[in-house]
């Protein structure tokens, strides 16, 4: 027994205490930091940021996502449903059963459904279609909530856990794919509701921040990947696995907008145009969120 | 002489042809967000439809050509209803309060009031330093621009509709859509504003 | 049944580095439900290793462990494709196993 070596409480606590200084200093830091200009704040890398990349890293090696994967790859070979099959015939589009790649190229146009689809609505049709499961069921709860994991969020993190260091291709090839990055792009920049916002108002300049959050100009190139990289995420906050249909339902929420209708053709269009935008990065799989 | 001529008209037919189709997918948008959206606590459907203002804006890609954008603004300073009492100074504490306070208009929310949410894009107290940036930086602001009744004025036009000194600004306007009240946006006037106020220390 | 653990073993310098995420709730019973009443505690209590039969880490747990916990130690001896097996078990008289075989 004395050629053991524990780490993992000490780790742990060690990462507490990064934690617990990271919000003593977000809250309670020395007056002469706030002469810092905003600006110089984001562009520049300040020490609090730092600290919490360090963090971030830390976590990345390990993350809890990764059980989220384990989860959704045992369901998605599981026969399930009232018709009890598996979902192994699921068409990703590229062809039945193959999931390799296939998060990293989509939202694309399904010919079967006429429809642009995203990872998820393109897994809650296979649900609906192999498994007999009810859309309506489906979308009645569909986000994590507590110690609840809807089944489509573990299929998702599923799915794009094996597009892990592939290269994002979000497809233009047909007419319908191309239409629907220009009707994302309108949805993008419309402005409506009390407070007069769109997605843009925060996501369509460069080293912007809300509060301490920064934010991506997901209308620039080079920005447009942090859409799409760290999605699904694992939230550490309450830790709970959140795919891109729970963001853009939160999104429209701060934006004060009625609520959109999940896995709807509207966030299939929102996403192909920010996952276009990001075409060329590689993707590093789910990732981890604060 | 003719094919220069037959050119610009292919050019403006082209540029028409353009703008149809942009109009096209912006009408196609809106109608598809329409169909996908539903109504959900205080936030009903009617937010998706834009107002004069909005569609402007939405239009010309915040961009209004220079005499629409001042007729409108015009326009929007008219809503404006400032205190009947000609007071604009409330209380600091209060206004910083709100200042922090990100809540209101979801559809999580209702029934409480609504706070200002002005530190998500401003750097107003010099004890908070979890500021943010979308908006220009208000530490000072009095100390910097006076405490006057003019400047007391404009403070509580701006809150209350930012639109009308800058048409497709991204502030939202407080007062016109019913977040704050009166009494909180004197409070907020009086948190920039009032000389005892950290923001002017 | 709890949902299976990711066990990473990997042998370098006849030493075994293991990392572990296990997925558990670890409810401290502090917390209160949106009704107000609290929320019962549920935790792990104990972690176990073992290798070839030798119990190489054993921890008591309490509720300090945050979501979804992570574990990471080294053990002295050990050989690429040799097993490693890691047990939990809860304050509910729940338990879980996994194995992994050493890289």
């Amino acid at each position: 027994m004395s050629s053991i070596k524990l780490r993992a409480v000490v780790a742990l606590s060690g990462l507490a205490l990064v934690c617990a200084a990271q919000a003593a200093q977000k809250e309670s830091a020395p007056p002469k930091k706030a002469a810092v200009h905003a600006k110089k704040a984001a562009a520049a890398k300040d020490p609090v940021a730092a600290d919490f990349e360090k963090f971030h890293e830390i976590m990345e090696e390990d993350s809890p996502a990764e059980l989220f994967e384990a989860k959704g790859a045992e369901m998605w070979k599981t026969k399930r449903g009232p018709k009890h099959v598996s979902l192994e015939k699921c068409n990703l589009g590229l062809g039945p059963g193959v999931v390799k790649g296939a998060y990293v190229q989509m939202p694309r146009y399904f010919a079967d459904t006429g429809q642009m689809m995203d990872a998820e609505r393109r897994i809650v049709y296979c649900m609906v279609k192999l498994q007999g499961f009810k859309e309506a069921d489906l979308a009645k709860k569909p986000f994590s909530k507590g110690s609840y994991l809807p089944d489509p969020v573990a299929l998702v993190t599923y799915v794009a856990g094996q597009s892990r260091n592939m290269k994002i291709a979000v497809p233009q090839k047909l007419p319908q794919e191309r239409a629907a990055y220009k009707l994302g792009e309108e949805i993008f920049n419309y402005r409506a509701g009390p407070w007069d916002f769109s997605c843009a108002t925060c996501h369509g300049e460069d080293n912007k921040r809300i509060r301490t959050q920064n934010l991506p100009n997901l209308a620039s190139k080079v920005d447009a990947v942090r859409a799409f990289q760290g999605w699904p995420g694992y939230r550490m906050t309450g830790g709970l696995m959140h795919t891109l249909q729970w963001r853009m339902n939160d999104c429209f929420r701060q934006q004060r907008f009625p609520e959109p209708g999940y896995a709807s053709e509207t966030i299939a269009d929102l996403l192909t145009y920010m996952g276009v935008n990001a075409n060329g990065y590689l993707y590093k799989g789910p990732g981890i969120k604060r | 002489m003719k094919t220069f001529q037959a050119s610009i008209f292919g050019a403006a037919a082209l540029a028409i042809a353009f703008a149809a189709q942009a109009q096209d997918y912006r009408a196609q948008a809106i109608s598809m967000m329409k169909r996908d959206f539903h109504a959900k606590g205080i936030a009903h459907m009617d937010r998706l439809n834009e107002d004069a203002l909005q569609l402007i804006c939405n239009r010309s890609h915040n961009e209004p050509p220079k005499g629409i954008a001042e007729t409108l603004q015009h326009d929007q300073l008219a809503t404006i209803q400032y205190p009947a009492d000609g007071k604009f100074l409330g209380d600091w504490k209060a206004g910083e309060k709100l200042a922090q306070n990100g809540r209101g208009m979801t559809w999580k929310d209702g029934g409480k009031p609504s706070g200002g949410s002005c530190y998500n894009c401003h750097q107003i107290g010099p004890a908070t330093t979890s500021f943010g940036d979308i908006g220009n930086s208000l530490l000072h602001f009095g100390k910097i621009r006076g405490y006057g009744p003019d400047v007391q004025k404009y403070v509580y036009g701006k809150i209350y509709n930012a639109k009308a000194y800058n048409l497709c600004s991204k502030m939202p306007r407080f007062g016109h859509s019913g977040t704050l009240t009166e009494k909180q946006i004197k409070d907020l006037v009086a948190l920039l504003l009032d000389p005892n106020s950290p923001v002017n220390k | 049944m709890p949902d299976p653990m990711r066990i990473r073993a990997t042998a370098k310098n006849g030493e075994v580095n293991v990392k572990v995420l296990m997925a558990h709730e670890m409810e401290t019973g502090q917390r209160k439900d949106a009704a107000g009443k609290p929320i019962p505690a549920h935790f792990i209590k104990q972690v176990t290793a073992t290798w070839q039969g030798k119990v190489v880490l054993s921890a008591n747990w309490g509720t300090a462990i945050a979501k979804n916990p992570f574990l990471e130690f080294t053990f002295k001896g050990g050989k690429k494709g040799e097993k490693i097996q890691v047990t939990w078990n809860d304050n509910k008289g729940e338990k879980r196993s996994d194995e992994a075989t050493i890289n």
